[in-house]
């Protein structure tokens, strides 16, 4: 059984952001695999080892110029082969979604279709359920644990409240990944030169039945968000600050 | 004026208040709830004290855990009787894993973790933190968007007013389709606080707490202020409490109206998690600590001494 990872290429979260025209600004972005899917990869590798005829396709939608770079790092890890395929930035998750889907049926076929729970930029929380919508297969999202048989797996998710669900799904199905569920490897040197001779496919937008001018959402009024006020320091003996502290809390900032 | 679903969820037989906040928003269009679960008309009855104009309830003993193929099944009904400009829920884990789904199947758009919505007319614009809150930007859903999904982060909206309402509530007939995905069990958690992502007040500790016995100093101050313990990455990576107290860009975004950072540095990813919490207050050794940076009120000090303090004065001051 043959897997699709999904993968997305964001920004560094230690990276400073800068506004640019409409929207940030890219230059001097330093741009990383979403650490989500960086679980995704490491899964179907898991798989892959116990059953060494799989193959595991990573894919991505983005500027195809520095999203293959993503590519290269999964392949690094130890994917067989990747795609992008090339999409403005400003493509939304609804189209981004649909092409995903298109493009796992030219791929190949994929029993496990692998994600993220959430990309860091954006933090929508949405593709995978979204390509699974379009697939017409079952999504389970945020797995921490997962146990596979042939026909399936039963995966456990974190829901409110520290509660976790056992949930059992049938193949082909989506499962998006959630920090817990394995640990990454990071790719070796070896790795790293057999990437390099790794096919990555490149598929336009045009392929995939996609139409930009059909996207739902855009981003508007970009603007970094306000300073907070100054911190207001509490001197004195521990008995003091904490007296001063819960009456600041009760009569300046009236949360208590 | 739009036609908006409302996503109403509930908690121990009550609508949760995170549901309730959606309803600030909606005045003036019209608004329908949809509710899902076992036992759950009683609860449908409580709408009958907001700005609702009609509930589709869903009430099945097969619904009484989260299941998506069934509560879609649920939704895909109440959207064909109702159709929905707009999908309002909050960003709950069931609402997070449905919605998108909603959204590709009725050919819409999505916005998740949104702070601030504006309706007019049909238009629906919600601002969001992007970049892990380094900016904000408005998801503005264009006309190619037949529906418009939007899941709002807890503790963004006022509570609505309430006031009697001529809510028709329906019970819909549940039918369970055929599905490939099954919830063989739902493993509870003892504690019968409010989730890190809905909690009003929470308490948080990180690697300054030396090791997993001290977070009884955390536990106890919570237990005083009725808050939530939270806590950094660091902590739960060196196993001192499970994944699911962490907050931060790997954890849980939260947004209370106290935060309290005991032993926390401060990391852009722990910032990510708790930045718009309303009021930061920071407790640490360290001077220089980033925390203070975004700290509304910063206490240099050793916790151990700071918080049996804290939960004595806040004792003395709630007794009466
Ligand atoms: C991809 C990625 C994702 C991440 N996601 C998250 C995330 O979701 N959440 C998160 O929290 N972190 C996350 N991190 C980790 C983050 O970078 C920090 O390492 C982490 O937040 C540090 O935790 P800490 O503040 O508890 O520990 P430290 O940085 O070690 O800070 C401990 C603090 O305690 C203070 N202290 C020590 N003793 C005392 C005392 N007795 N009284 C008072 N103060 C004391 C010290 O002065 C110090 O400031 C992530 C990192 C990466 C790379």
């Amino acid at each position: 059984m043959n897997i699709l990872v999904c993968i997305k290429q964001v920004p560094d979260t230690e990276t400073k952001i800068k506004l640019g025209g409409t929207g940030i600004d890219t230059a001097g972005i330093k741009w990383i695999m979403n650490p989500y899917d960086e679980f995704a990869v490491e899964e179907a590798l898991k798989l892959k080892a116990a059953k060494p005829e799989t193959q595991v396709h990573v894919l991505t939608v983005g500027p195809k110029a520095r999203a293959v770079e993503a590519l290269r790092t999964a392949l690094a890890m130890g994917a067989d082969e990747g795609a992008v395929i090339d999409a403005p930035e400003t493509l939304d998750n609804y189209n981004i979604a649909k092409a995903i889907a298109a493009a796992s049926k030219t791929l190949g076929e994929f029993g496990i279709l692998l994600s993220g729970k959430s990309a860091i930029d954006d933090n929508n929380f949405s593709v995978g359920q979204m390509v699974a919508a379009f697939l017409d297969i079952p999504h389970v999202t945020s797995v921490s644990k997962a146990d596979y048989t042939e026909k399936g797996a039963l995966l456990e998710r974190e829901i409110e409240g520290g509660a976790k669900e056992i949930i059992e799904v049938e193949f082909p199905a989506m499962i998006t990944a959630n920090k817990g569920l394995n640990t990454p490897r990071y790719a070796s040197l070896p790795g790293i030169m057999k990437a390099k001779k790794k096919v990555i496919k490149e598929l336009a937008l045009t392929d995939c039945g996609v139409d930009v001018a059909n996207i739902k959402v855009k981003y508007t009024n970009f603007e970094l968000p306000s300073d907070r006020p100054p911190v207001q320091m509490i001197s004195g003996e521990p008995q003091e600050q904490a007296q001063k502290l819960v009456q600041l809390l009760r009569q300046e900032a009236k949360v208590i | 004026m739009a036609k908006i679903l409302v996503f109403i969820e509930s908690a121990n037989n009550k609508i949760k208040k995170s549901s309730l906040e959606l309803l600030s928003a909606t005045t003036g269009n019209e608004v329908a709830a949809i509710l899902i679960g076992d036992n759950v008309s009683t609860v449908a009855q409580g709408l009958k004290n907001y700005p609702v104009q009609k509930a589709f309830v869903f009430n099945n003993a097969a619904l009484k855990d989260y299941n998506s193929s069934y509560y879609f099944s649920c939704f895909e009904q109440a959207i064909k009787k109702f159709s929905p400009d707009l999908v309002l829920a909050s960003g709950s884990m069931a609402a997070k894993d449905l919605l998108p789904r909603v959204a590709a199947k009725f050919d819409g758009g999505i916005a998740g973790d949104c702070v601030g919505l504006k309706i007019s007319g049909t238009k629906v614009e919600a601002r969001r933190p992007l970049y892990s809150g380094k900016v904000l930007a408005t998801a503005e859903f264009t006309d190619a968007s037949k529906i418009k999904v939007v899941l709002m982060r807890p503790n963004q909206l006022p509570q609505p007013a309430e006031g009697a309402s001529n809510c028709e509530i329906t019970e819909e007939t549940f039918t369970a389709p055929a599905t490939k995905v099954r919830v063989k069990e739902v493993v509870k958690s003892s504690s019968a606080k409010p989730d890190l992502t809905e909690a009003g007040v929470i308490v948080s500790g990180g690697r300054g707490m030396k090791g997993p016995e001290h977070f009884k100093l955390l536990e106890d101050l919570a237990e005083t202020i009725g808050a939530t313990v939270g806590a950094s990455r660091a902590v739960v990576d060196a196993g001192w409490v499970p994944h699911a107290m962490q907050v931060g860009q790997t954890g849980k975004t939260v947004a209370p109206n106290l935060y309290i950072a005991a032993g926390i540095s401060g990391a852009i990813q722990h910032m990510a998690g708790m930045g718009s919490s309303k009021v930061i207050v920071a407790i640490n050794k360290d001077p220089e600590a980033p925390i203070f940076k975004k700290a509304t009120y910063g206490i240099v000090g050793d916790a151990f001494e700071i918080l049996p303090k804290l939960k004595e004065e806040f004792s003395k001051l709630l007794s009466h």
